[in-house]
Parts: C-alpha cells; structure tokens; sequence
C-alpha cells in the first residue's frame, strides 16, 4: 500500500516541483509566470480544438514511451528512439506514397506494419551489437539517431522527390485522419491513431505482466546472469527487448507519418522530438503502461499549449522543456522525495508513539 | 600532394578539438565512477555561453576573445555538470537518467536564453572573433612537415594534445589523480581509508564539466561559428566513444578523439580530394558515426571501464 502510494507520489511531486521551476524561471527573465502558464493552459485545454490537438501529440508518445519501457524493462537504455520513430514515419509515408490507387484496407495496414519493421529492425542493430558484442546501446542508439537522420533526408531528396524539401502527402487511403474526429475537434489534427496506442498499452502491459516472453524479459532485465542460469536465452532476449522497443517507437513514427502531417520532410539535423519525449513520458510513468498514458496526455498537453505561450504571453515556448527536463531530473532523483516522505511518516510514528505512552500514564 | 595532406590534417585537428576536450573531460568523470552521458549538454553550455561572450565582448578583447571564451565555456559547463553531481552522487539517481535529463536541460535552458538576449530569435549571431588558422612561428618554416602540420592549422588542437599529456600525468602521477581512481574502482576501499568519495566524485564530475565545457566552445568558435539548437550534433556521445575507445586514459582519449576528427572531416572536405569525392556525400556524413559503432563493436569488449563505474556509492553509518 505504502510502494503504490509512493509510485503516485513521486511523479505527481515531481510535476509539481517541476512546474514551480519553470515559474521561478519565467520570473527571472522578467515574464508573468501566471499569465505563461495561462496561455499553456488555454492552448492545451481552452477549446475542443485544443484538445483535439493535445490529444493528437499524446498519441505518438504513447508508443515511443511504450517503447521505452519494454526495453528498460529488460535492462536496456534504447535512447534511439527517435531515430527509430523516424524510421517509421519515412518508411510509412512512402508505402502510403507508392500506392496511390490501392483500396485503404490493404495500404493502411501495410504502411502501419512497413513502419513498424523499420523501427524494429532500427533498434535490432544496437540489440544484435549488445547481444554478441556487449557494445553499449546507450552509444550505438544515439550514433544511429543521426545515421536515420542524414539517411532520411538523402531518401526524401534524392530517392522519393527530385530535391525537394518534403514528400507529397500520403492519399486518403493511407491515412489515419477519421472525419468524425475531425469534424468533433473543429478541424484539429486529431487522428484514430489514438485508439491504436491504447490498445498498443493494453496489450503491452499483458505482454509484460502476463505472459512467459514478458516473464523472461523482466528477468534478464533483473539478472542477466540469473537469467541465463536458469536457462532463459539472454542474447534472444535482448534482441527481442530491443525488436519490440523499436517497433512501437517505430510505430510512434508512423503517426507522425500517417496522422498528423501526412509526408515526411527535412529534418534539418534535429531528431524527431517524440524521441526524447518518449524517454521522458516513460520515466515519468514509472514504465507502466497505464501511467505512460497519462504522461503521455500531460506532455501533449505542455507540447501544444507552449506552442501558444510565444503569441499569448511572450514566453519562450522553450519554457516548457526546462520545466520537463526539471520534472525528469526529480523523477530520477526521486530519493529526495521519498527521503522526505519517510520523514514525515516516521515522525508521525513518533507522535503517535508518545501518545500511546501518555495514555498508559 | 603536399597541400591535399595540409588539407587533410589541418581540418582533421579543426574538428579533433572539441573532441579532445569534451573526452578527456569523460575520462575524469568516469574514473571518479560516474558515467556521464551528458557531455552533449555540457558541451551544448559551453557553445552557448562562449558564443554569447564572444558576441558582447569582441571588441573589448579582441583576438584574445575566443580564448577568454574557452574560460566561460568552462565555467557554463562546471555549473550544468553541478547538476549531474548532485543528482548521481547524493540524490542517488540512475547516472544514465540523470545524463539525459541534462541533454534535455541544456539545449532547451540555451534556446530560451537566446531568445531572452536575442530578441526572441532561436540562434545568434555570427562571432567576430574566431579561433581562425594559425601559423606557428619557426615550426611552420621546416619545408614539407611544416606545411603540413604547423601552417594555417587549428592552435586549439594542439593544447588540447599538450593536455591530454598534462591529464594523463595528473591522473597517473599525483596524489589527487590517484584518489579520483581509487574512487571510481573500489569506494569502499577508498573511504576507509580516509579518502573522502563524495567529494572525489565531485572534483570528477566538475571536471568532466570544464573539459567538455571547453570542448563546446572550441567548436561553436571555431566551426559553427553562431549557437542554435544544432550546433552540437552528437559530438559530446562522440567524445564518450572517443573515451571508450581511448580505453579511460586521457593520452588514448585524444588519439581516439583525432580519429573521430579524421571521420568528421572527411565529409566537409571530402570534395576536395580525390576518389573521394566521387562518393555520395551521404555516406561521408554518416561515416563518423558508423566508424563510432564498429569501433565500440571492435574494442570495447576488450577493454573495460573502471570497476566501480555507474553505481551509486551510499557511504555506510
């Protein structure tokens, strides 16, 4: 009882102290923390547009923060999300693209899945690496974050157009968008992706609580050694942790792909952000699908809304990846937080303690 | 043949430089016993505070400013670096998890600035004063070796080389230098007797943040030559490879650390030299970060960090 109400409380202290940076920040530079916050909450929440806009943010950190987790599960920091994701967005745009008169039943599935490899087989490259060679993930995941950045704008320039700066959009029959969403957000971007990435937490969370293969990843994630002991395949299994974790950050690329913008550009250097987004969402989750959804929302949220605090209250929209990084720095540290948490409960032990022995007198 | 080989050293060390630094600075993180994944934002504090010095003070310093520059990289770096301390050494968070949370921290603190000074602009201006080319006296006269290796090259370079020596010595000869280790191999060891690990770990973390501080500067002075969100593009994991490969010495840090130089450089000079620039410029921009992967695959399982690196030391009561 006590460990779930902690597991709450960490995170939930964590937003909060989090968001008391980002205003002693603001206050700082010379902005109204008020006014800041304001405008975050307006532009995530203020009108069905919004939050069809927030909802569609969430969706595709859902699946890179999923994907984070399965592999942190197993012992492993895939910190290639984004150039996972980005591996799906580019693979899944151009099925979308090369088949414009196929029925949507048949393209629709098969960019999803393209998607899906790509990202798995992105991150099986460092899982095969870890498996036989011991080569830090944490390294290879990042050094081929930029391999898919360069290799994805040599694609989109030189492969799929004649130098341009994006592909064309995918047609209606690759395309997650779904009207009555639409038509409910007054005209946001919205997509039936979100349907997908809950399904996608459910049926995670049964793979790792519930079934031999999650068992087996949760061990090797303890002990490796252990594990192996008692005859699971570690390196099998570290390529499968690395398999999945990249196929659901590849999925979390589709949706970029797919639902909200429907091509793929230059990246001009930068990773996709639902990278690093994922890694955050996950933390501040506790790895657990269902908290991954709420992070997920919270950070759609702090992603849509501080993209209205420039225009609403001058604030750098800046603002609020320093307030992330603040609430992932607490989340990490939470030994602050649970060092003060066991204070306060042991000195209501004392209290009651001298109680009970003023009764007996 | 003689420039072609100019070419190909002088931009090698223009682009070793920030790796020498920013790995040595690795080198003393580790040894304390922290991993330190975040050199990526210590370096992007370092580009940034350095650029933002370097455009306010040009024309008080001079060509001197870009050095003065190193100085407030540095001390940017010291303080994003205070955070990683206090988070790994006594909040006892995961090193790796605290690491990220200063590469997340640090470009999103130095956009936000830039938009504070800059007028609400996402990258700076272009500096005045840069580290540029450098001849050195006599040295550059010696026919052939002095084209080549003393004339209109990076001076940056090679003080990082003279540093990685003078670091190599420190940590290998001097009582401090072997306390830091004897930290970051057995703590336990090292508390009793006498040693105190905290501050250790400190003093490695701190210094990890000079050095990679140092590191973004030098690049962002004497390549990129503004700040913006992409001015550091993996180079701080690159050091971290760079220490890896170096095997945690400082000397084979900044040998490693000019390989990755080399692998930089070929994609920006490479349509200069011949054969080469026949190839698809795609796989020279990849090539360094591919060249990082197959030698972490080739080396690392040979060589291992210090014992006690990554975990978290709770002194007993």
């Amino acid at each position: 009882m006590k460990s779930n109400i902690r597991q709450i409380m960490v995170p939930l202290l964590s937003i909060v102290i989090g968001l008391v940076f980002g205003a002693i920040i603001m206050l700082v530079f010379g902005y109204n923390p008020i006014e800041g916050y304001k405008a975050l909450l307006t532009g995530a929440l203020g009108n069905p547009f919004n939050i069809g806009q927030t909802i569609r943010a969430a969706t595709p950190l859902i699946f890179t923060g999923l994907g984070f987790a399965v592999a942190y599960t197993a012992g492993f920091f895939n910190i290639g999300l984004a150039g996972q994701a980005l591996a799906g967005w580019l693979v899944s745009v151009w099925i979308g693209i090369s088949l414009p008169d196929s029925p949507g039943w048949l393209v629709l599935p098969l960019a999803i899945l393209g998607g899906t490899i790509a990202g798995a087989l992105w991150a099986g490259i460092a899982g095969v690496l870890k498996a036989f060679f011991d080569t830090s993930e944490v390294i290879v995941t990042i050094m081929l974050n930029y391999v898919a950045i360069y290799i994805s704008d040599h694609i989109i320039r030189n492969v799929i157009t004649d130098r341009a700066d994006a592909t064309p959009f995918v047609g209606e029959n690759a395309s997650l968008r779904l009207q009555w969403l639409t038509d409910l957000t007054n005209g946001s971007t919205i997509h039936g992706g979100i349907f997908l990435a809950l399904i996608f937490a459910v049926l995670v969370s049964i793979l790792l609580q519930r079934t031999t293969v999650g068992f087996e990843l949760r061990s090797v994630g303890f002990n490796k050694h252990a594990a192996n002991y008692a005859g699971m395949n570690a390196k099998r299994n570290i390529i499968l942790a690395m398999l999945l974790s990249g196929g659901l950050a590849g999925l979390g690329g589709v949706m970029n792909g797919l639902g909200e913008f429907r091509n793929v550009f230059l990246t001009n250097g930068v990773a996709p952000a639902i990278g690093f987004d994922g890694l955050a969402v996950a933390l501040l989750g506790g790895l657990n699908p269902i908290g991954i959804i709420f992070a997920s929302l919270l950070f759609g949220g702090l992603k849509t809304g501080g993209t209205i605090m420039p225009l609403m209250a001058g604030v750098p929209s800046e603002i609020v990846d320093i307030a992330t990084a603040a609430i992932i720095f607490f989340v990490g540290a939470n030994y602050v937080i649970t060092y003060f948490m066991d204070r306060r409960e042991k000195s209501k032990l004392s209290n009651t303690e001298v109680i009970v022995q003023g009764g007996d007198d | 043949m003689v420039n072609l080989l100019a070419l190909i050293v002088s931009s090698t060390l223009v682009y070793s430089a920030p790796l020498i630094f920013t790995a040595i600075g690795g080198v003393f993180s580790e040894r304390s016993g922290i991993v330190n994944v975040g050199l990526e934002g210590i370096m992007v504090m370092g580009a940034f505070s350095s650029v933002v010095f370097n455009l306010f003070y040009a024309e008080t310093f001079g060509s001197w400013t870009p050095w003065l520059g190193l100085l407030v990289g540095a001390l940017a770096g010291v303080i994003i670096a205070a955070v990683h301390a206090l988070a790994t050494v006594n909040l006892r968070a995961d090193h790796i998890i605290s690491g990220t949370v200063v590469n997340l921290a640090a470009p999103a603190l130095a956009v936000f600035l830039t938009r504070v000074l800059f007028e609400q602009r996402g990258q700076t201006d272009i500096i005045r004063e840069s580290f540029g080319y450098f001849n050195f006296p006599v040295l550059s006269d010696i026919p052939v070796i002095g084209d080549i290796f003393f004339q209109s090259t990076s001076l940056p370079a090679y003080v990082g080389i003279v540093v990685a020596f003078i670091c190599w010595f420190f940590l290998a000869r001097t009582r401090f230098g072997l306390r830091i280790r004897a930290v970051g191999e057995n703590p336990q060891a090292a508390d009793t007797m006498g040693i105190n690990v905290y501050a250790m770990k400190y003093a490695g973390v701190l210094l990890s943040g000079v050095f990679g501080g140092i590191g973004g500067a030098v690049l962002s002075q004497s390549i990129s030559l503004n700040f913006s969100v992409s001015t550091i593009a993996g180079q701080g994991f690159m050091a971290m490879a760079a220490m890896i490969f170096g095997k945690w010495n400082p000397v084979g840090a900044m040998l490693a650390a000019i390989f990755f130089g080399f692998a930089q450089s070929l994609s920006v000079v490479g349509s200069q030299i011949p054969f080469i620039e026949s190839i698809d410029p795609v796989y020279l921009q990849i090539a360094p970060y591919i060249i990082t992967i197959i030698v972490l695959v080739s080396f690392v399982g040979k060589a291992s960090g210090p014992a006690a690196n990554g975990k978290t030391y709770i002194k007993s009561k």
